[in-house]
């Protein structure tokens, strides 16, 4: 893969990591004995294994020029490794923090293993690592497919695949050593946020010069999602973060904001994280690998620009959902209210269009385990943002607010929707990435279906159960006027739904095993063969089916 | 200027709501943009094996 | 030829900025009217700011994640004010950088935990929760005793807190670490000070037990103890907006 990087662009690389080398060098020196420091060794670390095989290959001659007529998708590869593997280390602690709620003392003695430090490693190592990674993966991909134009260069896109997994690690690393700011799903301290900046410029300027060059006048609507993601995280991000460091040599800041602006500033950032991050992205994929894969295309596409701007305007403002009944004003609330509810009408339209298009190929879906990943994404999509809908309306939140019912909202978004769409995308993608037929298993795909859909039902089940249990206990009064239940009476009552729930997340973490496994043994196949053949078209394999859709 | 400014929040939400939902439903239902929705959806069907030059 | 490329390039800009402006309406229509507020934050003028001692607890707080479990925001709801206390007015984090509301509640809502419990209390069932409430699910905070606090870096803390304004004076931030100190250690020439800064009803005692040492126990205990008390605005507000 080096040896394709042209002279200039290995010099550049190499450039760049000697830079940051010595940030880290300064940082190891500056904050000696702490995190902060860690984190140094850490991007030398990093630095330095990017580039040994750089330096191995950095001899190499010129690339030959016809490989600037092809698509480059070595980034793509890497990233779809990336992010079946961080899948499975996010998923991993997400059972293990699952398992901690039902037996609290499975974890040893050592502050890093405690609950309060593994949660946001898996809710980070999960959107960011596995959906972050898939993102990345599958943008490129879609950027130069629909622009029918390569990557402006070669280099960026590995800039921000690589320097996004740093991003990653260095997170994950910091919550183990307690570094973390404490804003859910903006946790990492201020030195990784500014590195996320600098990582989502260039992300944004690959999106841009490539369009600049697209062959095709119009863009392809599954890219304005992928931009609305990019734009819109980097405007939270920016915002939601800013703080002032204790000083410069350690990891430690204040937040800007406080009290009831910060708590507004927050959910407005993590309400648009879940609708740019988990959802607009994610659409992005769905819009394309869905009509792909099934050979036909999108249902409406009016409808799909309709969804687009309803999304794009909508969500941000529903954040204040999050503080009904708080010390928030209570105007912010009612219209966080109103337009989560508003909000109802694009999500649906989006879901939709994408059963819609299905309509009339089912027996694809039938036969096709990794079609049918895509279209049970579509329902969950439909079903979470429905129960978002709900749960944003005051009264339902005056239950369902601080219990399990949150907690089971959000895994059939995240393994429901997020993670089957991806899965899907996945399977779609990587034997047109390694040139195959097929993936090395269809069965395998099969399995990884079954489990993933399984886990995810018991998952939910379990906790809309157990929150709306805890959210009833919390308020029923005996007949004298008093509380019924002691807050321990409705922890105790948790117990079996914990143990449940761990299950179902076991399944599905065996699932995303054995989805890896079979990504992992399509390439090495896949390699295998082509040391015999050299190599065919690009063509994917799923046969197209020319007949155009009714009612358009 | 606090009222002002809560006001404002208040009524124009809804009214940008308004307008903007307006403006893309014109936008997708604009009789000379059909043509443009139905080549680009199917265009991703197309064989895609390499970038136009 | 490049006629078109203009064309092209002119799109995709123009479709950034519309999606920038489309969604950024939502977010300044709601949260600037915020900043321009004197009245979403009451008044209080009997609000203090944290200690240093509980500010380094605060951080404890915060590093270790208890806020994945607790919330600090007593909703105006009658069984919330019943069961937790008088419902959280915006007042009471004006000071807090971020804000620690949570938004789940596997362990109770804390934000009038102050003064509910003993300090010896708190240190047991850190130190293992399954003694004191055996059907618990808390993690055990051993190591909290374990570790020494580190001090000597507060006055940049405190400075980084003025810095986004909260009112720390110069003679608190001069004196953060020594007050830290001084607060559990109430025999000490450091203490005199501390109640001269911080008011004569601050909290002071060797909070984990023991007046030697100054533990990352020490700290998170006296955070947990000042929980509700830095103003009593919420318990003279009437508490009208129950249910509403
Ligand atoms: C896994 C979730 C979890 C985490 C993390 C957690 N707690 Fe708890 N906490 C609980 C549960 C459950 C209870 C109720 C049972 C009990 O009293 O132990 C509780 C109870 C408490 C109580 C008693 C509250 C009362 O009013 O009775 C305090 C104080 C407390 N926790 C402090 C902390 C602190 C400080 C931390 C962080 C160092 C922390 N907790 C982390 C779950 C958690
Ligand atoms: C193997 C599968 C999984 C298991 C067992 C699992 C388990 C858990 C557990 C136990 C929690 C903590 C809940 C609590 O504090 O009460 C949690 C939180 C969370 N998980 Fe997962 N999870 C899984 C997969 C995922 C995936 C794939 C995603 C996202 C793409 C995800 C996103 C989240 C988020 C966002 C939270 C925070 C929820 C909140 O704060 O309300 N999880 N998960
Ligand atoms: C129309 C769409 C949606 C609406 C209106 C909506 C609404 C809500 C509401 C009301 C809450 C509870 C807030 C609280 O009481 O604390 C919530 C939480 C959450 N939702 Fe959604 N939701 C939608 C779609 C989704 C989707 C598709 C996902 C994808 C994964 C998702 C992920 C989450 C997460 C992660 C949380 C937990 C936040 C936290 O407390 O940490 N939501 N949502």
């Amino acid at each position: 893969m080096i040896a394709r990087l042209t002279v200039a662009e290995r010099q550049s690389a190499l450039l760049i990591l000697i830079v940051m080398s010595f940030l880290g060098l300064a940082m190891a020196v500056a904050g000696r004995g702490t995190p902060f420091g860690l984190h140094g060794f850490l991007v030398i670390a990093a630095s330095i294994g990017v580039g040994i095989p750089l330096l191995r290959k950095f001899y190499a001659p010129e690339p030959n020029p016809a490989q600037f007529e092809q698509y480059y998708d070595d980034p793509t590869k890497v990233g779809i490794v990336l992010a079946m593997l961080w899948a499975i280390a996010g998923m991993f602690v997400g059972v293990w923090v699952a398992a901690l709620l039902a037996w609290p003392d499975l974890t040893i003695d050592a502050a890093w293993a405690s609950f309060g430090r593994l949660r946001p490693i898996h809710t980070s190592g999960v959107i960011f690592g596995f959906g972050g990674n898939a993102l990345i993966a599958t943008s490129f991909h879609v950027l130069q497919r629909t622009s029918r134009a390569r990557l402006p260069d070669q280099l960026s896109p590995w800039f921000v695949l690589l320097g996004y997994n740093l991003f990653c690690i260095v997170a994950a690393t910091g919550y183990m050593m307690g570094v973390t700011q404490s804003k859910e799903y903006a946790e990492p301290e201020w030195y990784a946020d500014i590195w996320l900046v600098i990582v989502w410029v260039v992300y944004f300027l690959i999106y841009i010069r490539t369009l600049a060059r697209r062959k095709e006048p119009h863009i392809y609507v599954a890219n304005w999602y992928y931009m609305a993601f990019i734009l819109v995280v980097a405007i939270l991000h920016i915002v939601n973060n800013l703080a002032v460091p204790v000083s410069f040599g350690g990891f430690k800041s204040y937040s800007a904001f406080s009290g009831v602006q910060d708590a507004m500033t927050q959910w407005w950032y993590g309400h648009n994280a879940v609708a740019f991050f988990l959802t607009a992205g994610f659409l992005g994929m769905l819009y394309y690998y869905l009509p792909k894969r099934a050979g036909r295309p999108i249902f409406s596409y009016r409808l799909s620009i309709i969804s687009f701007w309803g999304i794009t305007f909508m969500y941000m403002w529903a954040g204040s959902h999050h503080l009904h009944y708080t010390a928030l004003p209570q105007w912010v609330q009612t219209l966080g209210m109103t337009f989560s509810i508003v909000l109802l009408v694009p999500s649906w339209a989006s879901a939709g269009n994408a059963l819609a298009t299905l309509n009339g190929a089912w027996h694809k879906v039938r036969d096709d385990a990794t079609l049918r990943f895509m279209m049970v994404a579509a329902v969950f999509y439909g079903i979470s943002t429905f129960e978002g809908s709900f749960m944003a309306i005051r009264a339902v939140n005056s239950l369902s607010h601080y219990t399990d019912w949150t907690v089971g909202h959000v895994h059939a978004g995240a393994l429901g929707w997020v993670a089957m769409i991806t899965f899907g995308s996945i399977y779609a993608l990587v034997p047109w990435m390694w040139k195959r037929e097929t993936m090395y298993s269809a069965r395998l795909i099969e399995v990884h279906f079954w489990l993933a859909l399984v886990g995810t039902v018991v998952y939910v089940f379990a906790m809309w159960n157990s929150g709306i249990i805890q959210g009833l206990m919390w308020r029923t009064y005996t007949d004298s006027g008093t509380l019924a239940y002691s807050f321990i009476d409705s922890l105790v009552a948790m117990h079996p739904y914990y143990i449940a729930r761990a299950f179902g997340g076991l399944l599905f973490l065996l699932g995303a095993i054995v989805g890896t496994y079979n990504v992992l043994m399509t390439i090495r196949v896949a390699k295998r063969e082509r040391a015999q053949s050299d190599g065919g078209t690009d063509v994917p394999s799923y046969g197209r089916d020319p007949v155009l859709q009714a009612g358009e | 200027m606090h009222d002002m400014v809560v006001a404002f929040s208040k009524s124009w939400g809804l009214f940008y709501l308004i307008a903007l939902a307006v403006g893309v439903v014109i936008y997708a239902y604009w009789p000379a943009n059909r043509a443009g929705f139905t080549r680009a959806k199917n265009s991703i069907l197309d064989k895609d094996d390499r970038p136009w030059s | 030829m490049s006629e078109f490329h203009r064309k092209i390039e002119r799109n995709t800009i123009r479709f950034v900025l519309a999606i920038i402006f489309v969604a950024s309406i939502g977010g300044i229509v709601e949260i600037a009217p915020l900043f321009t507020i004197k009245n979403t934050v009451e008044a209080a003028p009997d609000m203090r700011v944290y200690t240093p001692l509980e500010l380094a607890g605060r951080n404890i707080y915060m590093r270790e994640g208890c806020y994945a479990c607790h919330s600090q925001m007593i909703r105006t709801l009658r069984d919330e004010v019943e069961r937790y206390g008088p419902y959280s007015l915006a007042v009471e984090s004006q000071y807090d950088h971020p804000m620690l509301w949570g938004s789940k509640r596997t362990g109770p809502d804390i934000a009038r935990l102050g003064e509910k419990y003993s300090d010896a209390w708190h240190v047991a069932h850190l130190y293992n929760p399954r003694d004191v409430v055996p059907e618990s699910v808390m993690p055990a905070y051993r190591w909290l005793l374990r570790n020494e606090l580190k001090i000597d870096d507060l006055p940049g803390h405190l400075r980084a807190m003025r810095d986004v304004g909260v009112p720390y004076t110069d003679a608190m931030i001069e004196n953060a670490a020594k007050d830290a100190f001084g607060q559990a250690t109430p025999e000490s020439d450091a203490a005199a000070g501390v109640t001269e800064r911080y008011g004569a009803a601050t909290h002071m005692r060797a909070f984990d037990g023991n007046a030697g040492r100054l533990t990352e126990m020490d700290a998170l205990v006296a955070y947990l103890q000042i929980l509700g008390k830095l103003t009593d605005a919420a318990q003279k507000t009437e508490q009208t907006k129950i249910g509403e």
